[in-house]
């Protein structure tokens, strides 16, 4: 009886002192609700109840991120013009000014949307995975790196967060993965920690040289100032330490390898989302503080994006392998969004954040029928496929459409991301120290946009080898099509696909508006 | 004399009290009743915790200095013991099962009194505020440690520990008290304060002094040029006194370090951070590159804790009051990650007769994925991975030593972490993806005191990091730079 009171006393002393922690708001939700999924997971004791959480878990962060989606969207045209909304801040370790504050503007909106739609289909792609109890804690403890990542405002809550979303990737390729799942999970987890050694001295350089021991991205941005010298090694450790994860050249190499392997609801959330921090990052941290340094030293960065785009298309030609294929072109795909941010302009960055939405959503799509393909022929290899149209029809058409979008045809999402990167990025103004008109972002950009009729021989060049043609085995005569549970996962991403295509406008709208303030202060210098 | 002084000695006076209790339960109670005297050393340790954090700061007449500054006790001080019994309290627990056994019963009552002296020493040697007084701690705090390296008398191995043990405490002393002698000769007062005024600049005296003196306490870190004994011993030893090593004696030998250096070299401070660039980055690298050609998990964690002791001089390098706050906090932190991980060793090698090699961890989460989650969550931390403690206390001592601008040394100890990730994640991988070894052990039980340790490490590894500034406040609170 004692007990019982004290023990109330003590829970009720608890909550006062941490009612911050219970009065969340919208924003700390995408953070919550995978965690008490986590939970519900480890109680829980068959396959069907998991089952049950996971979807119910997912729907709920869809409708999230709609319910987030419409009142940010109410929030703007009722005239609130803050940079970021629905902020809340709670202080953390006060003596060091550590705090976990959260706020979101339409990139983080946007990206958030785009991860509760990869998660939501993941988990229909993933339906008869073995050891599914295990195999979902790590996915909800994913998602919630991902998920606290685009809310986070303070640098170190994100990087916090950032490094959630790394581990989990080890344990689940290197236990649900295919092929050489051991190496590729340990190379993939090693360099992106070796990307995120760079970003964390760059993060504690931004903490003590913009002069006022803060972690606050929108106070460092607003009223504080890094110094020049400064920026100059803070940028480039940054900007390196994002790259790594969105596929910059020279460190790409972990992306093919991760891809392959990985089982398909992780490569969908790691080409998907996962590769989208890297963006996000970029321009979130590496230009939006240090726009001087991205003045002085973009060109180096552009220049090794430029060889990404051009060199995962060409790579993906060569391959034979249809995750191979795929992980290249996303390797291409993302050099351009981060081709896109370093032109520096309002056009080309809004082009480069529909293009990670874009790239996000076709690559899932790919994955996941990737992964369907696979499980049932039980080969990858282009050349052991053909026929596919004729037997598994529906999972072929959805193929086809994914290709479409990859190559960038109207009324796709891929067309409008890619168009207005092109357009943007063509009349960037130049920036660079060795040339005086704008003839060095002119001719990276002709040189980028090669890549996109590179993307179109390797993506008609799959669809015609494995879809179309005689059927390679006879075995494959017999195998069936799509489950219902793959058919949400597909249907949900192309009507996302679709959407874009047509309605460009609807998101383009959204991004710019956030985009100004960057522009803003690329522009003060 | 003024027998007040001695109020300052609150928490020394206590565990004297509680070792001569305990010396009297061990020779009144018969041998199959040796169960009184472990349970008497964890109650007597969990009061002392609980009296070190909440009683002792607000006794007015426990803090200050006692015979003329020989012996010093701040809020501080306080903090650290607390943290020093906190290690020893979750080590403790951990020892039941292996003093249970046949040949380890009747040798059992001694075990917990020599750790209490040991404590003892190293509760010295944090409040040392004169280099005498350092000196008796530590001796005070390694003989005994070498009699506890030696405790399986009938294997080889440990009383090849216990004798390379000695043999390296007292090279190690040597060393010290030889350094001591330049730095008598050149400022003629061993007492802290003092010696910090008279010291102002870097003289060929007082700079070899230094020297020495951090070689002597360099042993006991295990700091790289002077840590050869320690993969030897650390294998030799048994399990739980490899875990006191590892967290409790270097946690004291970090503390004391750090207020040598704080408070007597404070005027050359640029002297002591050369040299300590250098340790910690070489401590750092070998340490690591040493662990991943292990076989044995004992070993393996030898120099994984070597490393560790790396990271904690990147926080003394700082040189101000958040570089011991961050100090504090991650040797906290440290002894909860470590102790969760010989936990489960301590386990494994009580169910398969005393083996350690790191394959018989292969595929155990097929068979304990309780276990199995322990050692992982236990290695993540070690690595700096959120949301666990070891990614704050990681972060945070990163911190400190860049506000002293040591961006580089910041940079080269975050690619070792990229190393780090590597070793440890060969431990994750042998546990869930290597296919179970042919006499692997089926379902290990652990005694309820281990899981009791298990349990507050795991409660420790996830509630310090995000709920842990309440440490961190509590830390940085007391701390003071030079």
């Amino acid at each position: 009886m004692k007990n019982k009171k004290l023990l109330k006393k003590f829970t009720y002393l608890c909550a006062l002192h941490y009612r911050n922690f219970f009065s969340m708001n919208i924003l700390s939700y995408f953070v919550a609700v995978p965690l008490m999924m986590i939970v519900l997971l480890f109680l829980s004791k068959d396959l069907k109840m998991i089952r049950t959480i996971m979807v119910s878990g997912s729907v709920v962060l869809l409708g999230l991120a709609t319910v987030l989606v419409v009142l940010f969207i109410g929030e703007r045209s009722s005239g609130n013009n803050a940079q970021m909304l629905f902020t809340q801040t709670v202080e953390w370790f006060k003596p060091l000014n550590v705090t976990y504050s959260v706020g979101v503007d339409g990139i983080s909106v946007a990206m958030l949307a785009l991860s509760a739609i990869i998660v939501f289909t993941g988990v229909f792609s993933s339906w008869n995975m073995a050891m599914a109890k295990e195999f979902f804690l790590w996915y909800c403890l994913l998602s919630v790196g991902v998920f606290g990542f685009f809310i986070s405002t303070d640098l170190f809550s994100m990087f916090m967060f950032y490094e959630i979303a790394l581990i989990p990737m080890y344990l689940l390729i290197g236990l649900w993965g295919t092929g050489r799942k051991e190496y590729s999970a340990m190379k993939l987890t090693l360099m992106l920690m070796g990307g995120s050694a760079f970003l964390l001295v760059g993060i504690i350089g931004i903490y003590y040289t913009s002069g006022h021991s803060t972690f606050n991205l929108l106070e460092i941005a607003q009223n504080l100032h890094i110094p020049v010298e400064h920026q100059r090694w803070i940028f480039p450790a940054t900007f390196l330490g994002f790259g790594v994860l969105g596929a910059l050249f020279p460190f790409h190499t972990w992306s093919p390898d991760g891809h392959a392997s990985a089982p398909t609801a992780v490569s969908m959330l790691h080409a998907g989302v996962l590769m989208k921090l890297g963006g996000y990052g970029c321009f979130r941290v590496a230009i939006y503080l240090m726009p001087e340094a991205a003045h002085e030293l973009g060109w180096i960065f552009l220049i090794l994006t430029g060889i990404s785009v051009i060199y995962g298309a060409f790579s993906a030609v060569v391959q034979t392998d249809l995750k191979y294929i795929n992980a290249y072109s996303s390797v291409s795909h993302c050099g351009l969004v981060l081709f896109a941010i370093l032109m520096l302009n309002q056009t080309a960055m809004t082009g480069a954040v529909m293009q990670m939405l874009s790239h996000g959503l076709m690559t899932a799509l790919f994955f996941s029928l990737i992964g369907l393909i696979y499980g049932r022929t039980h080969t990858r290899d282009i050349r052991e496929m053909g026929g596919l149209m004729k037997i598994m029809p529906f999972a072929s058409v959805c193929y086809v459409i994914a290709g479409l979008a990859s190559l960038g045809l109207p009324g796709l999402s891929g067309f409008v991301a890619e168009m207005t990167i092109f357009v943007g990025s063509f009349g960037a103004q130049d920036i660079f120290p060795f040339a005086a008109t704008n003839t060095f972002t002119t001719t990276l950009t002709i040189v980028a946009c090669c890549s996109i009729v590179i993307t179109a021989v390797y993506i008609l060049r799959t669809v015609g080898k494995i879809l179309y043609g005689p059927v390679q085995n006879e075995h494959h005569l017999s195998l069936t099509d799509a489950a219902w549970f793959e058919r949400i996962s597909a249907v949900g991403l192309i009507v996302a696909i679709v959407f874009m295509g047509f309605y460009p406008s609807s998101v383009a709208n959204i991004i710019s508006d956030s985009i100004t303030p960057i522009i803003e202060k690329l522009a003060m210098i | 004399m003024d027998f007040s002084n001695f109020w300052v000695l609150e928490q020394e006076i206590l565990l004297i009290m509680i070792i001569i209790v305990l010396f009297f339960m061990d020779i009144f109670s018969s041998e199959d009743r040796k169960d009184t005297v472990f349970y008497g050393t964890i109650i007597s340790l969990f009061y002392i915790t609980i009296h070190g954090f909440f009683v002792v700061p607000l006794h007015e007449y426990a803090i200050g200095g006692a015979f003329g500054g020989i012996f010093v006790s701040s809020k501080m001080t306080i903090l650290m013991k607390n943290v020093l019994n906190i290690a020893t309290l979750l080590v403790l627990l951990q020892t039941y099962s292996w003093l249970k056994t046949e040949k380890m019963r009747k040798q059992s009552g001694e075990f917990y009194i020599i750790t209490l002296f040991t404590l003892l020493g190293m509760y010295i040697m944090v409040s040392a505020g004169n280099f005498m007084m350092l000196y008796i701690g530590m001796e005070t705090a390694s003989l005994p440690l070498a009699c506890l390296a030696a405790y399986n008398k009938s294997q080889e191995k440990s009383a090849e520990a216990g004798v390379k043990f000695v043999l390296i405490s007292a090279l190690s002393s040597a060393v010290m008290l030889f350094g001591l002698s330049f730095l008598y000769g050149s400022v003629g007062t061993f007492y802290f304060e003092d010696m910090g005024a008279k010291i102002l600049t870097a003289d060929p005296l007082t700079v070899i002094g230094l020297v020495f003196f951090l070689g002597g306490l360099g042993f006991k870190l295990s700091l790289v040029p002077f840590h050869l004994w320690t993969a030897d011993v650390y294998e030799g030893s048994p399990t739980s006194v490899t875990a006191y090593l590892s967290v409790v004696s270097k946690g004291a030998a970090a503390f004391a370090l750090l207020f040598a250096l704080y408070k007597v070299f404070g005027n050359i401070e640029v002297v002591w951070q050369n040299i300590l660039w250098w340790l910690s980055i070489i401590t750092i690298t070998l340490g690591n590159l040493f662990a991943i050609r292990q076989k044995d998990i004992k070993r393996f964690f030898a120099f994984s804790s070597i490393s560790q002791a790396g990271y904690i001089l990147l926080g003394l390098i700082a040189g101000n009051a958040q570089g011991m706050a961050s100090t504090v906090y991650y040797v906290l932190v440290y002894v909860f990650s470590n102790l969760a991980a010989f936990a489960v060793i301590t386990s494994v090698e009580n169910a398969t007769k005393g083996k350690t090699a790191i394959d018989v961890f292969n595929g155990l989460y097929k068979s304990n994925p309780k276990l199995v989650l322990v050692m992982t969550f236990a290695v993540f931390s070690l690595g700096g991975i959120p949301p666990f403690a070891g990614f704050f206390s990681k972060f945070f001592i990163f911190m400190a030593a860049a506000s002293a601008e040591q961006y580089l040394l910041v940079f080269i100890a975050l690619l070792n972490t990229v190393v780090s990730l590597y070793y440890y994640l060969l431990i994750v991988k042998a546990m869930f993806i290597r296919e179970l070894i042919p006499d692997a052990p089926a379902r290990i039980s652990s005694d309820v005191y281990n899981k009791v340790s298990m349990l507050l490490c795991v409660a420790g590894l996830l509630l310090l990091g995000i709920f842990g500034f309440f440490f961190y406040e509590m830390a940085d609170k007391f701390s003071f730079g030079i």
